[in-house]
């Protein structure tokens, strides 16, 4: 897994709750058997307006000020419904950096930490300061520090975040999970020879 | 472990969490924790077994897997081979793997092959006490055996591949009970959609949940799976009911569970599963059987219902600003207007099957109404059963014949169009009744518009062309 320390990065702002993992990769890319080049499908109903991959010019990733965009901002319960992890997949693959929320789906949540990308949770009042700033210093960026669990703008704004120890240390190091557990792999041994597992 | 007090009273999660505590290390709140069982169908699984292959492992218990192909499945000719390259491809694929590996498949053409959370309790692989994990999000399903089932993304089923354990911590817990008995025509999906409309969708999001109270006792275990596999809609990855007797007798006799007195044994351990009387929750939420009535969702999101006999809300009505915008946004999206009746909203499609409502149970209500009616000019309806064992056992009980006499198709097993990766799905615009999970935009086909119900209420509609509350139904 790609490893997060620091990123320095311009935010677009998607004013909405409840964005769908069906939104963010829709069923018909879910066929695939490979792991990457998802990018190209994230959004796709809302960036397309047609099989052919013509761009809706309304859609924030496609407007010009927001090509270059690596941290997106949203609203909450972001990544609700399916499992599937085509979506942080394609969010990763897309280009993005961060997410910034109030909240998340449960699933979502736990997928995107194998995926090299850092999901941040902020206050609901938070989270509508950044759309504002947004609005106010376009081009936005912001730089993230997951070692001083910091976020910063360039007119004056600190924040933290929480983030448990952990998810930290893998996102800071990126270590592989499987690899993780396996250094334990003499308990799990005990816990089936107690179990009755052959 | 030694930290735990065996002397404070339990919930079911804490019974089943502390049962498969494999290690913890000092300080750290996240566990290593076993997972029993893992279930894998051809969507999410594909990566998982290439990550395996990549880093040179094996799965460290192959038997403790099965798998299924059910997604893309198309629903009709089974005989041909999945005209779709891709999706063959992925079907293939998982059947490779399998192979590879030593796992069990239900294969596409085999009698037991249908919808995964159909499928594995069928077969007798989901056991109360168990943990199970699945790379998909319906997996709390399987709580309704007093399971701890959850979803997962295709890194964590390489995880529990390669290590049969999962690294989690622990999740709040909620209550969530119902007292009272539903009233006649009122069924378990009408319950978890109040419930999901009453909590929101993201209401049970960090929580395991524990359905009890009456009007949940008094479910089959047909309902008790429907109630259970909505959980997620609220947020909720795990979402339980305790075993009883209910449980135990459709447990018993099944392929892969014990038999004899090994069974009784087992149902002896199994009882000692639900919580104890004085456990304390994190969160308690109480609601009254009486008040639910039959639902229909308007919008795309399953928080977004009301009851058949209400008007579509209007976004001014509800009580902060994100609702007000996701409600406008839905209704332009669905194409419907503020203070109509819902009983107005009129249909191109209906759609019964699913991992919410695609067992024999569902067919036998559906088939109720449907007797003696036929299906309203220009709609297209599809009963596509959960599995081949369902469908063999509604066509032994007759059930196919009404349906397809009231001029439904009637399918091969497979997830269909509930999320539509198959052919099953709707043109831009349509409007379909189905008995699925998700009214998402697009779920079931880009544009297409998605409203759910119950299989009695979407027979219902299917006749009449129009939502009708089936309290009022002539049966025939």
């Amino acid at each position: 897994m790609q490893a997060f320390t620091q990123h320095d990065g311009l935010v677009v702002p998607i004013d909405r709750s409840d964005i769908d993992t069906d939104q963010l990769v829709p069923k018909q890319f879910l066929k695939r058997v490979e792991r990457s080049g998802f990018g190209k499908f994230l959004f796709f109903d809302w960036r397309y307006l047609n099989d052919d991959y013509d761009e809706n010019p309304e859609f924030e990733l496609n407007r010009p000020e927001y090509r270059n965009a690596t941290i997106l901002l949203a609203r909450h319960n972001f990544g609700c419904g399916s499992s599937r992890e085509h979506a942080p997949w394609a969010i990763a693959d897309y280009g993005f950096r961060v997410i910034l929320a109030s909240s998340y789906a449960d699933i979502f949540y736990n997928n995107s930490f194998k995926n090299g990308y850092l999901p941040i949770t902020l206050s609901e009042e938070q989270i509508d300061m950044l759309f504002q700033r947004e609005k106010q210093f376009r081009p936005y960026t912001l730089c993230v520090d997951l070692v001083a669990k910091t976020i910063k703008d360039q007119h004056g704004l600190s924040l933290t975040f929480e983030l448990d120890d952990f998810r930290r240390d893998c996102l800071l190091n990126g270590w592989d999970d499987v690899g993780l557990t396996l250094r334990f792999e003499d308990k799990i041994a005990e816990y089936e020879k107690e179990h009755g597992i052959a | 472990m030694s930290n735990q007090d065996s002397s404070k009273p339990k919930t079911m999660y804490d019974k089943i969490w502390e049962n498969h505590l494999v290690y913890q290390a000092p300080g750290d709140d996240s566990v290593i924790l076993y997972i029993d069982q893992l279930l894998c169908h051809e969507v999410t699984s594909p990566q998982a077994f290439e990550g395996l292959r990549l880093a040179g492992r094996k799965p460290r218990h192959p038997e403790r897997v099965m798998a299924v192909q059910d997604h893309d499945v198309p629903t009709t000719d089974r005989d041909k081979p999945i005209e779709d390259p891709i999706a063959r491809k992925q079907v293939e694929t998982l059947r490779a793997n399998c192979k590879e590996f030593g796992i069990t498949l239900y294969d596409l053409n085999d009698v037991e092959q249908g919808v995964i959370h159909v499928v594995a309790p069928e077969q007798g692989h989901v056991k109360p006490g168990m943990t199970l994990t699945c790379g998909d999000s319906h997996t709390a399903t399987h709580g309704a055996f007093g399971v701890m089932a959850m979803g997962t993304g295709t890194s964590e089923v390489e995880h529990v591949l390669a290590t049969q354990t999962l690294r989690q911590k622990k999740m709040k817990s909620m209550r969530i009970t119902i007292n009272g008995k539903l009233g006649e025509g009122v069924t378990a999906k009408d319950l978890i959609l109040y419930v999901i409309n009453q909590l929101s969708t993201s209401g049970g999001a960090g929580y395991a949940v524990e359905f009890a109270g009456e009007a949940i006792r008094s479910l089959s275990m047909e309902g008790r799976m429907t109630v259970c596999n909505m959980a997620i809609e609220m947020g909720a990855r795990v979402g339980m009911i305790a075993p009883d007797e209910t449980t135990f007798e459709y447990l018993r006799g099944r392929k892969h569970m014990p038999s004899g007195v090994a069974f009784e044994e087992a149902v002896a351990q199994w009882k000692r599963l639900a919580s104890d009387p004085d456990a304390v929750f994190d969160k308690e939420v109480v609601f009254d059987a009486a008040d639910i009535a039959p639902r229909v969702t308007w919008g795309t999101n399953p928080a977004q219902s009301v009851e058949v006999t209400a008007t579509i809300p209007s976004p001014e009505s509800f009580d902060n600003v994100e609702d007000q915008k996701m409600a406008k946004n839905a209704l332009a999206y669905m194409d419907l207007q503020a203070g109509v009746p819902m009983t107005d909203v009129k249909l191109d499609w209906v759609f019964i099957g699913s991992c919410t409502n695609g067992r024999i149970e569902d067919f036998r209500a559906a088939a109720r109404v449907l007797k003696g009616y036929k299906i309203a000019d220009g709609l297209r309806a599809i009963a596509v059963p959960g599995s081949g064992i369902v469908k063999r056992q509604a066509e032994e009980e007759g059930l196919d014949k009404i349906f397809t006499a009231a001029g439904f198709e009637w399918r091969e097993p497979g997830c269909s169009m509930c999320l539509a990766m198959n052919p099953d799905r709707l043109q831009p615009g349509e409007r379909c009744a189905g008995t699925s999970n998700r009214n998402f935009e697009g779920r079931m086909g880009k544009g297409g518009r998605t409203h759910l119900v119950s299989p009695a209420m979407a027979a219902a509609a299917a006749v009449m062309g129009r939502f009708v509350d089936i309290r009022e139904w002539k049966y025939l």
